[in-house]
């Protein structure tokens, strides 16, 4: 077995021109150089905003129905699935068709890691995963949203759902 | 009026003048390292504070004013404090006998456009300030007591020193064609096109390798290292000092331009300026800014290489400064002097 190493032609032995660096930082120069007139990616946050693909996971919302009522029937899946403990579903019935609803729902807005795991497991497609990814809070309390902020009317959430009944297994 | 009054006051007016605009470049130099860098990495820069971001570097300024000054509880207090000041008296006061342009006549007298004419060991006081520019690094290193400052201090004077002796001997190269170590007789002696960095480029590659070390400007900015050194030798510095360390650093940016500059690439001189026919006021103008576009590529230059090389190892740097670039100033030292014995 040949165990002269020390003669072995290697990948990381350099040629002549590469060891009087001066070519190499030439050709590294003129890399950054043709870089300075390429067109930049910079979104300028505040006034451009990015379009979300429909596959985009923002924050959980409960979907609304055209009467005002929200489809959830507080079976308290996504509650049980949620990795981070983030959702609290309180039940209680209703004398509509649907019998049972969420007399308390909530989300915690810093738990919430946005996994989409209680979009997944939800029987009545009826907690989505919006596009809005805006979440400012000053105070802790603020981040709990309850049912007033997690209901969003069915038409705005159309998207989601479209893409949901493509490709949800 | 009497010449002490006249020249006096024309000194004062320099030196105003003289560290404003130094002030008010370095300033400007840290916007454009940010907007080159962005521009280099397709992204667009600094562009909120004022229009095109211009007013950026007052917001910075502005903002480290207001910061705690934190002196480590390790810290030994009068060499911590002592560091900054050193640093950004040394960057400072060798601008002193870089000429900005030719010397010009105002009501019979004439002025040098430099702070202090005539220096006839221009080069060598250049040279000892950025030395004891060293010192405020080791010094900033030893007393923060925290190993990391320790680390980078160790390593800027270490390359410093080395970097030092193949810097003295590039210059030696230019001191032996203009034969006198005065700025404006180096600055004369590269008439026309006999600029340094034509006659021998090795020297000038070798010098301008050299002030990138001497800078700790990026292919060597080991002192400062910031993935392995959290900030180098100014880790534990905060507010004021560090913004000292932080101006005394662009500051001698623009010295070692100004350097090559004056050493290399003609100074002050507009290539055949003379032979124009154009008058002296206008003249003195064109060289003027001659001067300035000439800093501001050499300028540009530090700020593109530094977004585009990778940092030296510490070994590799070591080997450069002693293996490669002291051999090569010294064939530059002979290179001149085979040119001067068939020139003269």
């Amino acid at each position: 077995m040949n165990t002269n190493y020390a003669n072995k032609n290697r990948l990381k032995d350099l040629t002549f021109w590469q060891k009087i660096y001066v070519p190499e930082i030439i050709k590294g120069l003129s890399v950054t150089m043709k870089n300075m007139f390429k067109p930049n990616f910079t979104l300028q946050y505040p006034e451009e905003k990015f379009i979300q693909p429909d596959s985009y996971r923002g924050r959980p919302v409960l979907v609304q129905e055209e009467n005002n009522i929200e489809r959830c029937v507080a079976c308290g899946l996504c509650a049980r699935v949620c990795p981070a403990l983030a959702i609290e579903v309180q039940a209680n019935e209703t004398e509509s068709e649907k019998e049972r609803y969420p007399e308390k729902f909530e989300i915690n807005m810093l738990r919430c890691i946005f996994c989409g795991f209680c979009e997944e497991v939800c029987p009545e497609e009826a907690i989505i995963m919006s596009k809005d990814y805006e979440l400012v809070f000053r105070v802790r309390e603020d981040a709990i949203y309850s049912k007033d902020k997690l209901l969003v009317p069915v038409k705005d959430l159309q998207d989601r759902i479209n893409y949901l009944r493509e490709f949800k297994g | 009026m009497n010449d002490f009054v006249f020249y006096t006051v024309v000194t004062l007016i320099k030196l105003v003048a003289f560290v404003s605009v130094i002030f008010l470049s370095v300033a400007y130099l840290v916007y454009f390292e940010r907007k080159i860098a962005a521009w280099a990495q397709n992204r667009v820069g600094p562009n909120r504070v004022g229009p095109l971001g211009l007013l950026q570097p007052f917001a910075d300024v502005l903002k480290l004013t207001l910061k705690e000054d934190i002196v480590p509880d390790a810290a030994n207090k009068t060499m911590h404090t002592l560091a900054p000041m050193i640093s950004i008296f040394v960057a400072f006061s060798t601008y002193a006998v870089i000429p900005v342009g030719p010397d010009i006549t105002v009501f019979g007298r004439t002025i040098s456009l430099s702070l202090a004419p005539g220096i006839n060991i221009g080069v060598l006081y250049v040279l000892a300030l950025t030395s004891i520019g060293v010192y405020a690094i080791t010094f900033a290193g030893w007393s923060s007591g925290s190993k990391y400052s320790l680390l980078g201090g160790i390593r800027s004077s270490a390359q410093m020193i080395s970097y030092e002796i193949s810097m003295g001997f590039s210059i030696a190269g230019v001191i032996m064609l203009a034969s006198s170590l005065q700025m404006d007789e180096i600055v004369k002696s590269q008439h026309g096109w006999m600029w340094n960095a034509i006659v021998q480029p090795i020297g000038f590659i070798t010098f301008v390798v050299s002030s990138f070390a001497e800078t700790n400007r990026l292919p060597f900015d080991l002192p400062e290292a910031e993935p392995e050194l959290v900030g180098g030798y100014h880790t534990e510095y905060s507010s004021m000092k560090f913004a000292a360390f932080f101006l005394a650093e662009y500051a001698n940016m623009l010295i070692a331009s100004a350097m090559i500059v004056t050493l290399y690439l003609g100074g002050w001189q507009f290539p055949y300026a003379e032979t124009f026919n154009i008058s002296p006021m206008l003249l003195v103008g064109l060289q003027i800014g001659a001067f300035v576009l000439k800093m501001v590529a050499v300028l540009f230059f530090f700020i593109w290489v530094r977004w585009s090389l990778p940092r030296f190892r510490y070994d590799q740097l070591m080997d450069i400064g002693w293996k490669v670039m002291f051999p090569l100033s010294l064939i530059n030292l002979l290179w001149v002097a085979i040119v001067t014995m068939f020139m003269k």
